[in-house]
């Protein structure tokens, strides 16, 4: 089936290299990835994946190389950038600040400010809520008491809130470092379908994990990355554990 | 809740349930955060039946002790809630009582300058100004150090009390600084249908205070900073000009609280707010903040700082030795830590972060 190549592309990286001093930690590394689907990043540690996801998420300028975005070229200075541009990173410790709500962590930095008797700037935290609440909605994720704070909820709940962060804001591309890896196992399928919920919105996901069980339950395409290069892409449909693993370790 | 107890069936939905309406928690949880209007109430009740069975008289029903309670409070309450957004922030303030005694001294000499050329409301008003502005200068170093050149606030305010505590001796001259403006002592003694100004002025300072703790963006961005600095930092948050702007506010409320001291005694000394650090930081404690930071209200502070004042005046009101006002409050910081430690077991607060 040739049908991939016609969708265009959401992101693309192109002969993206990163090299500090005589290290090339990212050399020449291509990859896309288009609406709605779920590409799995695999590697052995030191592979690049955290190098790669940091010069797409802005936190790297690349030595060589470029990011489209839908086609057009872009840069980012600052991750604030990437964010701007609808890319956002949901970090393994989660980014959560655990004492305040589910709608003060959406709002987090850009909280909105209403004008108590039409002159005091104050907190919006009904509409804060209210739009907590429809963001969790979406993700499936029904909360009753919405002032709580997040430091009640599981950590599967967690990941939901910071995937709930980035929907809001409308991203559309996430990149998901590890989400499952400090999870018990109903939390971790609770993820996946949480994934599932964004393929099903139209948006990327980049979902980088060692374990291989989940990259095959929930993405569309693995690609494969060894000693900064791209090792292999496969996709899930056509491969198998032993492919995998192999084009990890370069048997 | 138990943390994550795998003997929960899974799910097919991402779906909330262990997180809300178990009652025994959100009991305990209430207590915990009213624990300090909790003690005041408790130690109030103490005192009152000690002294109708000592002497006979009553001891919260009479309004000279009440005046005399509010006037004690004010200056520990003025260092108490700077330090609250400093603790919240996950950082502490050393410098705060050696700033007061900086603008203690501060707010007498500028008042006395300024009195020689102009009316001497005016130069009253410029004094506190004077004192205040003056006691935000250690505040930006203090800001600077530990934003920019990532000094431990324990250590940058630590110099900093050094560094305040020599500059407000050098400029008293080592002693106390007498203050020539009769409306400054007006200020610092006078009433309002009873109420000290002292006392009005605070009581306006901490509702302001408040409001800025918990209804602006300030505010909620400190209580993120105390929680998870990284969560803060990746979501757009500017740390350095935030924790900036914290120290600097901190040593204003210490600076207004020399102001006050000032007034009250119609002199300024260097002295002035060196017992009351340990205070301050204790009446944030009582109040329920954690100094790990991230939780913490001002009003919390406020019942923190009466609880100090009410055993302070109290063990002297029933004739008690008042080294015994040391014990007593130590004891309370201690219970107070510990019931903040058993509601954190018990409302399953993650402890691995």
């Amino acid at each position: 089936m040739n049908s991939t190549n016609q969708t265009a592309s959401l992101l693309e990286v192109r002969n993206l290299s990163k090299h500090f001093g005589a290290v090339r930690a990212l050399n020449d590394f291509s990859m896309a990835v288009r609406p709605g689907e779920v590409v799995a990043l695999a590697g052995d540690n030191g592979a690049g994946k955290t190098t790669l996801i940091k010069a797409i998420s802005g936190v790297f300028q690349p030595t060589g190389g470029e990011i489209l975005l839908r086609g057009k070229p872009v840069t980012f200075a600052t991750p604030q950038e990437a964010r701007e541009k609808g890319i956002e990173t949901i970090y393994q410790d989660l980014a959560l600040a655990d004492n305040l709500s589910i709608g003060a962590n959406i709002f987090l930095g850009r909280e909105p400010v209403r004008k108590a008797f039409g002159f005091l700037p104050v907190l919006d935290r009904k509409a804060m809520a209210e739009a907590a609440r429809e963001t969790m909605k979406r993700l499936d994720f029904h909360v009753s008491r919405m002032e709580a704070p997040v430091s009640n909820f599981s950590g599967g709940q967690r990941q939901a809130v910071a995937i709930g962060r980035a929907v809001y804001w409308d991203a559309q591309i996430l990149i998901m470092d590890e989400p499952t890896a400090a999870l018990g196992v109903p939390e971790q399928r609770k993820v996946i379908s949480l994934i599932h919920q964004l393929k099903a919105q139209g948006r990327g996901v980049i979902f980088i994990s060692h374990n291989l069980q989940d990259i095959f339950a929930v993405s569309d395409r693995i690609v494969v990355l060894r000693r900064g290069i791209q090792a292999g892409e496969r996709k899930i449909s056509e491969t198998n554990h032993d492919e995998v693993v192999k084009l990890m370790v370069g048997g | 809740m138990t943390s994550t107890s795998p003997a929960q069936p899974a799910e097919k939905h991402v779906a909330p349930q262990a997180d809300h309406g178990d009652p025994a928690r959100g009991w305990i949880a209430r207590i915990a955060e009213g624990r300090a209007w909790l003690f005041l109430a408790g130690l109030i009740i103490c005192f009152e039946i000690w002294s109708r069975l000592a002497f006979g008289a009553t001891f919260v029903l009479n309004p000279f002790n009440l005046q005399s309670i509010a006037i004690f409070a004010v200056a520990p309450l003025l260092l108490a809630t700077g330090q609250t957004f400093v603790i919240i922030s996950g950082g502490i303030d050393l410098s705060l009582g050696f700033i007061m005694g900086l603008a203690a001294v501060i707010a007498a000499h500028a008042t006395n300058l300024a009195g020689a050329a102009i009316p001497l409301p005016l130069a009253m008003l410029a004094g506190i100004l004077a004192s205040v502005i003056v006691a935000g200068v250690p505040g930006v170093i203090n800001g600077l150090l530990i934003s920019r050149l990532k000094v431990p606030p324990f250590i940058g305010t630590l110099g900093m009390f050094g560094v305040a505590r020599g500059a407000a001796f050098l400029l008293a001259g080592g002693t106390t600084v007498p203050v020539q403006n009769s409306w400054f002592a007006l200020l610092g003694n006078g009433r309002f249908y009873g109420v000290p100004y002292l006392v009005i002025i605070t009581a306006v300072f901490v509702v302001v205070m408040h409001y800025l703790l918990s209804q602006t963006r300030f505010g909620q961005h400190n209580y993120a900073i105390g929680a998870n600095v990284q969560a803060a930092r990746r979501s757009g948050i500017d740390i350095r000009g935030h924790i900036l702007r914290l120290y600097v506010l901190s040593a204003m409320c210490a600076g207004l609280g020399g102001a006050l001291y000032a007034a009250r005694f119609t002199a300024g000394a260097a002295q002035a707010g060196e017992p009351l650090l340990l205070d301050s930081v204790a009446a944030v404690v009582i109040g329920g903040a954690s100094l790990f930071g991230g939780s913490g209200t001002i009003f919390g502070t406020v019942a923190g700082a009466l609880v100090i004042a009410v055993i302070q005046y109290g063990l002297v009101f029933v004739n008690v030795e008042p080294f015994w006002q040391f014990i007593a409050v130590g004891v309370v910081i201690i219970i107070s830590v510990l019931i903040d430690q058993a509601q954190r077991r018990f409302s399953g607060a993650r402890q691995d972060e």
